[in-house]
């Protein structure tokens, strides 16, 4: 079902933990909330579920006002963090447990919860109680759990959060692949944006009560609204520059000026695949050593110094690195080849001036 | 080899030793007492003993011992779950006060206690006199001795169910809430059994309690009803150790067997956790 929030508001006593929040998420739609915790994704999570009463604004599922909809009657599926098993009951008993509530006879029931073990993989647990199944297996419970109802709406709470890296990576693909089996509207939080951009159709951005922005995992990576968001949403490094005649400038490294006086800071912003390195030192711009070299699997991280002093960090992959036969403590030269000016008032989030740049080519003066 | 590889690593060592001294102490704390009581009594013939233990008096005694004993636990698991839940679940002032109060019958005399509730109870009362406007008796009535019982059974429950509580997890209840539950349902359906083994366990601790007091009930108790205890205590003052040893060593058999019963049950009631 389709879920929509009009200028959503929420506060505890004096602090707003949401604030003026507005979006839709489409029938069947699988969209991640994101954001650094404290950014407020739980608890529109939570309103959405009728956990939590908004201060101001109307939750619409499928175009009906839900707001004085009761959690118990507003037919959602809520995956919790912690998976709050019931574990007096048995796997069984646990997924069972919403269907008995809503009186289903008692031969549906347990056709319901075969089908649904079989399609959690969860065949011969049925008997188990929780504490005797490992993270995975109770995610999956967890889940089970609130699909029997047949709920029109899936909502999970850092569903990923408690399970280690490699079962985490398989329960990924796993909801990707349930989703497009069962079709239902989905919505999970996370502050992992690989989660979010791997599993999503779209992504909604939280910080600090705000939506920063929405679209898809490429949109919001290639295109990010603000700071923010580019910051959140991989990596972004940052310099702050210094305008003096006529350029921008920190350490060795000087851009244009953007329109920035003489005197005030420009700061810049470019991702770490931006830059661009070479073993010819005559290739490059700027020159620096290969400080340190981070092995991360395909990719490297690497930490440039220059002359002066100025630490940079880039990534490059694994067989990059080996054609261009780097190696730590290495004099290489470099550019960086696109980058985006941010707007001048350092950690505020306002909307960055969206610019691509070529820097000029080597033979011009420094 | 083999054998000394079987044998799990543990962080700290002396199981050996340990064990040796809990059992010794076990041995001179409790089993040696018992063990004379039971070598007292076997200077009974089995004749002698079964008309001591079996005396209509014995049985009245075992009957108001053991029933009202039962009364009064049962009323202290209803009451001390609604105590303790108001205690873990709400934040009100004087709640750190009450909590300390739960306590107060542990270390209160229990003869203080007896006097204290005979006196309040007796038809001239604080109490009494209102319960004798609608013609109920306490004070020297079987009622009296309950109410005894229930005063120095409360803590046990209370204490017992007060870490489980604490545990449970708010998202339990909302998850019950997601899938439709009322909040009768969840309370009756997710929470009840959770609290279960540890309503059994304040039970038989409340009821082994009960059936061995002794100092407050006799303050209390009527002339025509006596406890087991107070039985075994005229017939020490009549110099009769075997009949006393005789009717103890009954006693100690019947609560033998029923702490076994509630223990079965409270593990029944919390296989879930293994």
């Amino acid at each position: 079902m389709s879920i929509e929030l009009r200028n959503i508001s929420k506060r505890f006593g004096d602090v707003a933990a949401v604030q003026n929040v507005s979006f839709k998420v489409a029938e069947g739609e699988l969209v991640a909330l994101l954001g650094p915790s404290g950014g407020g994704k739980t608890t529109v999570l939570r309103m959405i579920a009728g956990l939590e009463q908004p201060t101001e604004g109307d939750i619409l599922i499928r175009g009906q006002r839900v707001n004085d909809v009761s959690v118990q009657k507003r037919n959602i599926g809520f995956v919790f963090q912690g998976y709050a098993l019931f574990k007096t009951m048995s796997v069984a008993d646990n997924i069972a447990f919403g269907l008995k509530i809503k009186k289903w006879p008692q031969a549906e029931i347990n056709d319901r919860v075969a089908e649904l073990l079989k399609l959690f993989g969860l065949d011969g647990l049925g008997k188990r109680f929780p504490h005797q199944l490992s993270g995975g297996q109770r995610q999956r419970v967890a889940i089970a759990r609130s699909l029997a109802p047949k709920p029109s709406v899936l909502l999970l709470d850092e569903p990923f959060g408690a399970v280690d890296a490699k079962i985490r990576q398989e329960l990924r693909d796993w909801l990707v692949h349930l989703h497009d089996e069962l079709s239902v509207t989905t919505v999970f939080v996370t502050h992992d944006q690989e989660e979010a951009m791997e599993v999503s159709n779209r992504i909604v951005i939280f910080s600090r009560g705000n939506l920063e922005q929405i679209g898809a995992p490429q949109e919001v990576y290639e295109r990010p609204s603000n700071e923010f968001v580019a910051r959140f949403i991989g990596v972004l490094n940052v310099l702050e520059l210094r305008v003096e005649h006529g350029v921008a400038r920190l350490h060795e490294l000087t851009f244009p000026t953007h329109g920035v006086a003489e005197g005030s800071n420009l700061r810049i912003g470019f991702r770490p695949y931006a830059v661009q390195i070479s073993p010819d030192l005559s290739e490059y711009r700027y020159r620096a050593t290969l400080k340190h070299v981070y092995f991360l699997g395909v990719q490297l991280r690497l930490e440039l110094e220059t002359p002066s002093g100025l630490t940079l960090r880039t990534r490059i992959t694994k067989d990059e690195f080996v054609r261009l036969g780097l190696a730590e403590d290495k004099e290489i030269s470099f550019q960086i080849r696109e980058y985006r000016v941010l707007s001048r008032d350092g950690f505020a989030l306002s909307p960055e001036v969206s610019a691509v740049h070529q820097l000029p080519s080597i033979a011009e003066n420094i | 080899m083999s054998s000394a590889r079987s044998k799990s690593f543990q962080i700290l060592p002396g199981f050996g030793l340990s064990l040796g001294y809990t059992l010794t102490y076990l041995s001179l704390i409790v089993l040696i007492p018992l063990a004379a009581l039971f070598l007292r009594t076997s200077e009974l013939s089995w004749a002698q003993f079964l008309k001591i233990a079996t005396s209509d008096r014995a049985i009245a005694s075992y009957r108001v011992t053991f029933g009202c004993a039962f009364i009064a636990a049962v009323i202290n698991a209803v009451m001390g779950t609604l105590l303790a839940w108001v205690i873990v679940r709400y934040r009100f002032p004087g709640r750190k006060i009450l909590d300390g109060l739960i306590d107060f019958p542990f270390a209160l005399p229990t003869a203080v206690a007896g006097l204290t509730l005979a006196n309040l109870f007796a038809t001239t009362g604080w109490l009494g006199q209102w319960l004798d406007l609608v013609g109920i008796q306490v004070a020297y009535t079987q009622s009296g001795i309950v109410v005894a019982l229930i005063f120095i059974g409360i803590p046990f429950v209370v204490r017992s169910l007060q870490p489980v509580l604490e545990d449970i997890e708010l998202e339990v209840e909302e998850a019950a809430a997601s899938l439709g539950a009322s909040r009768f349902m969840t309370f009756t359906r997710v929470i009840f059994p959770t609290l279960l083994p540890a309503i059994l366990t304040g039970f038989s601790l409340a009821f082994a309690r009960a059936i061995g007091e002794y100092g407050s009930v006799i303050f209390i108790a009527p002339k025509r009803a006596e406890i087991t205890p107070m039985l075994i205590w005229y017939r020490l003052e009549e110099f009769d150790y075997p009949g006393a040893m005789a009717i103890a060593v009954v006693m100690l058999v019947i609560s033998f067997f029923l702490l076994i019963t509630v223990n079965l049950l409270e593990r029944w009631a919390s296989r879930f956790q293994r």
